[in-house]
């Protein structure tokens, strides 16, 4: 028996399931950054009923309150800033104002108002999410994964890890490495 | 964006926990919509109708007559059918191995029972924003532990 461990970039998935079932519905469009389609041809009612009936088999809907599609450019920046392996130079907030070319306190309120918790909050959970996803799927240390993270130490990181989810790093792996086995 | 409200169930045989939960929610933000089943063999029977529409989160009292919230957890976790379902354990016990044994067998949260109405509120009002996350921002439910 062989058991690996699959690790999935989200956006790279999500991209390629677009331009399948849109090429095979025959549409000519260019995908531009943050989600954003473009079609280069008005299409009929009952073809645009068939492209979100294609797309939410695969989970993925189109937004179209305005105010929402501002909040998943958002999302999207806060998660390649977390996700990238590149050290940030500036501070977060100011990075997200330059990326999205708005003012950070405009981004902040709009978040809080859409998403039930702040910047902040969220720029926490994502950041503990891949540091969930390394903790279980490499063999970083503690140590070299509070580096890659951004963290000013271990004991940070520790620390930030309790408080979003209760468990210590090391429960945590624990616990999942013990679900593993008992799942197989 | 998904602004349909957050569909709740709570299993637990002790009236006082029920009403006390169910009051809890009415001053959250969050939209969420509540239903109160008597004890585990309510709780199956009423999944396993096809018709029932399946939950966001389950909370499941640990010690239940009939059926007990253990015992609901396995079968929930061995049916593909509710695979998306946050499990959320709300137990008076706080021991470690009780704790660890539901996550190892699938719960994603382990909440031991506030002794106050005001911690109650805080308590619940962090699961359901933390579960609202993963269900509208691409986060990995298999790493999803939460305990409080």
């Amino acid at each position: 028996m062989l058991n690996v461990y699959l690790r999935f970039d989200f956006n790279t998935i999500c991209k390629k399931i677009v331009q399948k079932t849109l090429t095979d519905l025959n549409l000519k469009f260019s995908m531009e950054r943050f989600g954003e389609v473009h079609f280069m041809e008005k299409m009929s009612d009952a073809k645009f009923q068939q492209v979100t009936n294609s797309l939410s088999e695969f989970g993925i809907s189109i937004v179209e309150n305005q105010k929402s599609i501002v909040i998943e450019k958002i999302k999207e920046v806060i998660n390649q800033m977390v996700f990238s392996d590149d050290r940030l130079a500036v501070k977060s907030s100011v990075y997200l104002s330059e990326k999205l070319n708005m003012s950070y306190g405009h981004i902040s309120n709009l978040f809080s108002e859409i998403t039930y918790t702040s910047i902040e909050n969220y720029i926490i959970i994502q950041k503990i999410e891949y540091a969930k996803q390394l903790i279980t799927n490499t063999t970083l240390t503690l140590t070299e994964i509070a580096f890659k993270l951004n963290y000013s130490s271990v004991a940070h990181l520790s620390t930030q890890f309790k408080n979003t989810t209760g468990l210590t790093p090391s429960a945590f792996q624990r616990i999942i490495q013990k679900r593993r086995s008992f799942l197989n | 964006m998904n602004q349909n409200p957050t569909y709740i169930i709570l299993a637990d045989d002790d009236e006082d926990d029920r009403m006390f939960f169910a009051d809890a929610f009415k001053e959250l933000k969050i939209n969420t919509k509540i239903s109160l089943m008597n004890d585990g063999v309510v709780l199956m029977d009423h999944l396993e109708n096809n018709d029932a529409v399946l939950p966001n989160v389950i909370f499941l009292d640990l010690n239940m007559p009939k059926k007990s919230g253990m015992e609901c957890l396995k079968e929930i976790k061995l049916n593909p059918k509710w695979k998306d379902i946050a499990i959320a354990i709300y137990s008076t016990s706080a021991s470690e191995e009780d704790i660890e044994e539901t996550f190892v067998q699938g719960a994603n949260i382990y909440i031991k029972k506030p002794n106050d109405f005001k911690t109650l509120k805080k308590v619940l009002e962090d699961v359901v924003t933390i579960n609202w996350q993963y269900q509208t921002s691409n986060l990995n439910r298999d790493n999803f532990l939460l305990r409080l």
